[in-house]
């Protein structure tokens, strides 16, 4: 059996549909079977951030309604060997599927993927509690802003009355260069007003920007720091201790004099 | 020279994160704890009139506050006393 992960936030675009096109991605990379699901439904884009726009038949709706078999439905990536998603119907909305149906396909793919990974809706209503109601367990995406933080404090809460206790977090678009000028929040800021363990720091990256155009998940990119911000995430998934990367790693050599001398 | 060790300083004490992290602090008290500005105001009326019939308060000076540690939520209470009245005639209010 495998493993039901949701990736939520509450606040909208703070970055489940990358994340989860990535760690999905990592998986595959790493060896393992991973599905996809987008249980966005109406306002699809796990499809389009992957570039798998072009290939969909049936979707998330259609199997729970029985129109299609689970297998009809599910798109392989060619790129990743083992990647699977499960497409959000567009045209219909969120009442089209009930928490029970979404719990019955999530154990269905749990028999045959290593992951399955749930695109959650941004929000606290029925979308939520459909993504919500198959998973086992949770990641809580947000960014160094109050208004993310605050959403992402209130998930919490309802993962927990949901029974999805202890779920893991992602900061994701750190700028490491406003954070040492103390314009914004730090990681243990976050932590410390979340009170949940850190799975993994993403920092602010424009190729996310260029690769996402693409259709391309960052993941592969050998030399940018989202990418490797990614790698780590799936390896702590997979149960590696990794420690956290060096942010500013390509610091260039003013930066590095300025924090030489206390002024950086 | 002044004007740099200012700017330094003022870097040092922080930016716009310590605000942002202490507006938080104070917003996620009220999330958390389910209990709205206004809920809290009519607390603090309530308690003003309560005491005020045992005790002479300061209200300027009052502060109530919910105090969030773990998963527990504390009020706390801050009330100046200007003059404590006598004991004798309160027995019967």
């Amino acid at each position: 059996m495998g493993e039901i992960i949701v990736i939520t936030s509450g606040k909208g675009g703070v970055g489940k549909t990358t994340a989860a096109a990535n760690i999905g991605a990592g998986l595959a990379l790493r060896g393992y079977k991973a599905a996809l699901v987008d249980a966005d439904i109406g306002l699809r884009n796990l499809d389009v951030v992957l570039g798998l726009e072009n290939r969909i038949v049936y979707d998330l709706v259609d199997v729970a309604h029985g129109h299609c078999r689970l297998k009809q439905a599910l798109i392989k990536d060619k790129r990743f060997e083992g990647l699977h998603l499960l497409p959000a119907a567009q045209t219909k909305d969120k009442t089209a599927v009930k928490p029970e149906q979404m719990r019955e396909i999530c154990l269905q793919l749990s028999e045959e993927f290593d992951y399955v990974i749930i695109d959650c809706p941004a929000g606290i209503e029925q979308g939520f509690r459909n993504a919500v109601a198959g998973a086992e367990k949770a990641i809580v995406i947000t960014t160094p802003e109050v208004s993310a933080v605050r959403d992402a404090d209130r998930v919490i809460g309802l993962l927990e009355a949901a029974e999805l206790r202890e779920p893991k977090l992602v900061i994701n678009r750190l700028r490491p260069k406003m954070v040492r000028q103390g314009n914004m929040m730090n990681i243990e800021d976050i932590i410390d007003i979340l009170a949940v363990d850190l799975l993994g720091v993403i920092p602010e990256d424009e190729k996310i920007i260029v690769t996402t155009n693409k259709g391309d998940p960052v993941i592969q990119d050998e030399r940018s720091l989202s990418g490797e911000a990614f790698r780590n995430i799936t390896r702590r998934i997979l149960g590696e201790p990794v420690p956290l990367m060096d942010l500013e790693r390509n610091g260039n050599f003013f930066l590095r004099l300025r924090r030489m001398v206390g002024l950086g | 020279m002044l004007d740099f060790l200012t700017r330094l300083l003022k870097r040092h004490c922080g930016g716009s994160k310590d605000l942002a992290k202490e507006r938080l602090r104070l917003v996620l008290v009220h999330d958390r704890a389910n209990i709205s500005p206004e809920l809290l105001q009519l607390l603090k009326d309530d308690l003003v009139r309560t005491i005020s019939r045992y005790m002479e308060i300061d209200e300027k000076g009052l502060e109530v506050t919910l105090d969030t540690s773990d998963n527990a939520v504390a009020l706390v209470a801050s009330i100046p006393v200007r003059r404590v009245k006598r004991a004798v005639k309160m027995a019967s209010v």
